[in-house]
């Protein structure tokens, strides 16, 4: 048997995946493939298949992946997927930031003076509830690629994002006006593999918590 | 093009054939322990609000004088309703079954229809431990019936998280965020949440096994005496389970869910309802479950495939 008990773990591509590698060579899973192959998604003999954080939730709910890591933002998002919340893994520390251009607020006009502030993001869900529970009517306008430009071009007045250090925010002179939450990588497992592997999850947990 | 609603879909032949092969395979256990099946309207009134079927969406409708319908979004309300109302003189226990659609407005995805199958039984009058090891004896009886090998059944109390923020002292006003992240399966917010409160209240609910995770804990003798009278057949297909929660508002005591290892979604679940019943205006405790047919469905196909 693997190191995780034949768990199948859902490992996020892009910013969390070196961390959560490096905390998968501490379970005693030998992961240089995955490091060293970024074509390959599926890893059946260490029992890894990667994929973009988003999807995390996606594979672990539907049992595909028993056990997977992704950012808190993620959940938050995707906040009626059926997953159990296990641990914060507390790498890849992120700010879901409230931003606009600098210089006087904008939002505060917007909503002065219209009634309504647009907003664009990429987190639609979490964007909407922010603005439901401070009382505020928003316009939330879903954007795929870069949201920064959305607020330089005049298609709105804010956007919600996430930020890790602040540079690109500042580098398109924007500023943060208001702090949603802070996002850490999470580890989630499937609610049927947490009851019918729970040996398994749990000695994976306790060693993680050590780590 | 011709669209149907998502979260719903047409059965064709084959699959029907498998489909009703599987409806009688349970039926027919149904019938041996008893439980009649009855069928109920897929409309009715609002039942003085009481929740049904858990958090998801109810369909609501106004009919042409302005009284508020809802679809059946369980068989469990609808089969108290005709117990408090047709068998009002009739001596317990009474036993259901039915074969229905349900109803709720989920996000549709893979496991989450909005109309799907359920095939349940009810067992009203019968109090805890003897009803709760009537209805697990049924449950396994008709899965085994279906030809399901790798299914597990796990077993909570809704009442062992209340009767343990009671015995370690969580003030009231903490405890709905506590159930809100247990229900809502966060241990990390559940972490936070307890912080300085007693350890127990993070560590009991992650435990689940044999009987030996009740060890020492208050509220969980009646789990036990479930345990103790269950036959060794359907006792090995329990794990006990003390973070189980399905809907605390609407569950009063045991409740339960059924796992199989070749899929990712719950095939089924159920547990007491003590006070519904008395809601309806004809206090009896009461038990019942349901499975989902599609997903049982799915289950026995996949533990078909090799490997």
């Amino acid at each position: 048997m693997s190191p995780t008990d034949g768990l199948v773990i859902a490992v996020p591509r892009g910013a969390l995946m070196r961390e959560s590698l490096d905390l998968l060579d501490t379970l005693g899973l030998d992961t240089s493939e995955v490091r060293s192959n970024d074509r390959k998604l599926l890893f059946e003999e260490v029992g890894i298949v990667t994929m973009r954080p988003s999807d995390v939730p996606t594979y672990v709910e539907a049992g595909a992946a028993d056990i997977g890591i992704t950012g808190k933002d993620v959940l938050t998002e995707q906040a009626d997927r059926e997953v159990y919340e296990l641990l914060d893994l507390g790498y890849g520390r992120c700010v879901m930031v409230l931003a606009t251009r600098a210089g006087k607020d904008p939002i505060a006009e917007a909503l002065r003076r219209l009634g309504v502030v647009r907003v664009a993001t990429k987190y639609y869900k979490t964007a909407q509830l922010f603005f439901e529970a401070t009382g505020r009517q928003a316009e939330i306008v879903e954007v795929k690629g870069s949201v920064e430009l959305a607020p330089l071009t005049g298609l709105v007045e804010a956007i919600v994002d996430l930020t890790a250090t602040g540079t690109t925010l500042r580098e398109n002179d924007l500023v943060v006006r208001e702090e949603l939450f802070v996002s850490t990588a999470r580890l989630i497992a499937n609610p049927v593999a947490h009851k019918l592997k729970a040996a398994a999850i749990d000695d994976v947990l306790g060693r993680l918590r050590a780590a | 093009m011709h669209p149907i609603p998502s979260g719903t879909r047409d059965v064709l032949p084959d699959e029907m054939r498998e489909l009703r092969a599987l409806s009688d395979a349970l039926r027919g256990v149904f019938e041996t322990y008893g439980y009649g099946e009855v069928y109920t309207p897929a409309i009715e009134y609002d039942l003085g609000g009481i929740r049904i079927g858990g958090d998801a969406g109810v369909y609501r409708l106004f009919d042409d004088h302005g009284a508020v319908l809802q679809l059946r979004s369980d068989m469990t309300v609808p089969i108290a309703r005709v117990a408090a109302t047709r068998y009002a003189g009739v001596e317990p226990p009474l036993r259901f079954s039915s074969f229905a659609h349900v109803y709720r407005g989920v996000r549709p995805h893979r496991g989450h229809m909005r109309e799907f199958l359920q095939a349940g039984c009810e067992l009203i009058g019968s109090p805890a431990p003897d009803g709760t090891v009537e209805a697990l004896t049924v449950l396994c009886r008709a899965l085994d019936a279906t030809g399901l090998r790798d299914y597990r059944v796990g077993l909570g109390d809704a009442s062992i998280y209340p009767s343990l923020m009671e015995a370690v002292g969580v003030q009231e006003s903490r405890r709905p965020e506590l159930l809100d992240h247990l229900v809502g399966r966060n241990f990390v917010g559940l972490e936070h949440a307890a912080d300085g409160l007693d350890p127990l209240l993070v560590e009991v609910p992650q435990r689940r096994g044999g009987p030996e995770v009740l060890d020492g804990l208050p509220g969980a003798e009646g789990l036990r005496q479930v345990h103790a009278s269950l036959e060794p057949e359907v006792a090995a297909r329990v794990i006990f389970d003390l973070g189980l929660v399905r809907d605390l508002e609407y569950y009063t005591g045991a409740v339960f869910e059924v796992y199989d290892a070749s899929i990712g979604t719950p095939i089924g679940g159920g547990g007491r309802y003590d006070e519904l019943m008395g809601q309806l205006g004809r206090p009896m405790p009461a038990v019942g479950f349901a499975v989902g047919i599609d997903v049982l469905h799915e289950a026995l196909t996949a533990e078909e495939r090799p490997g």
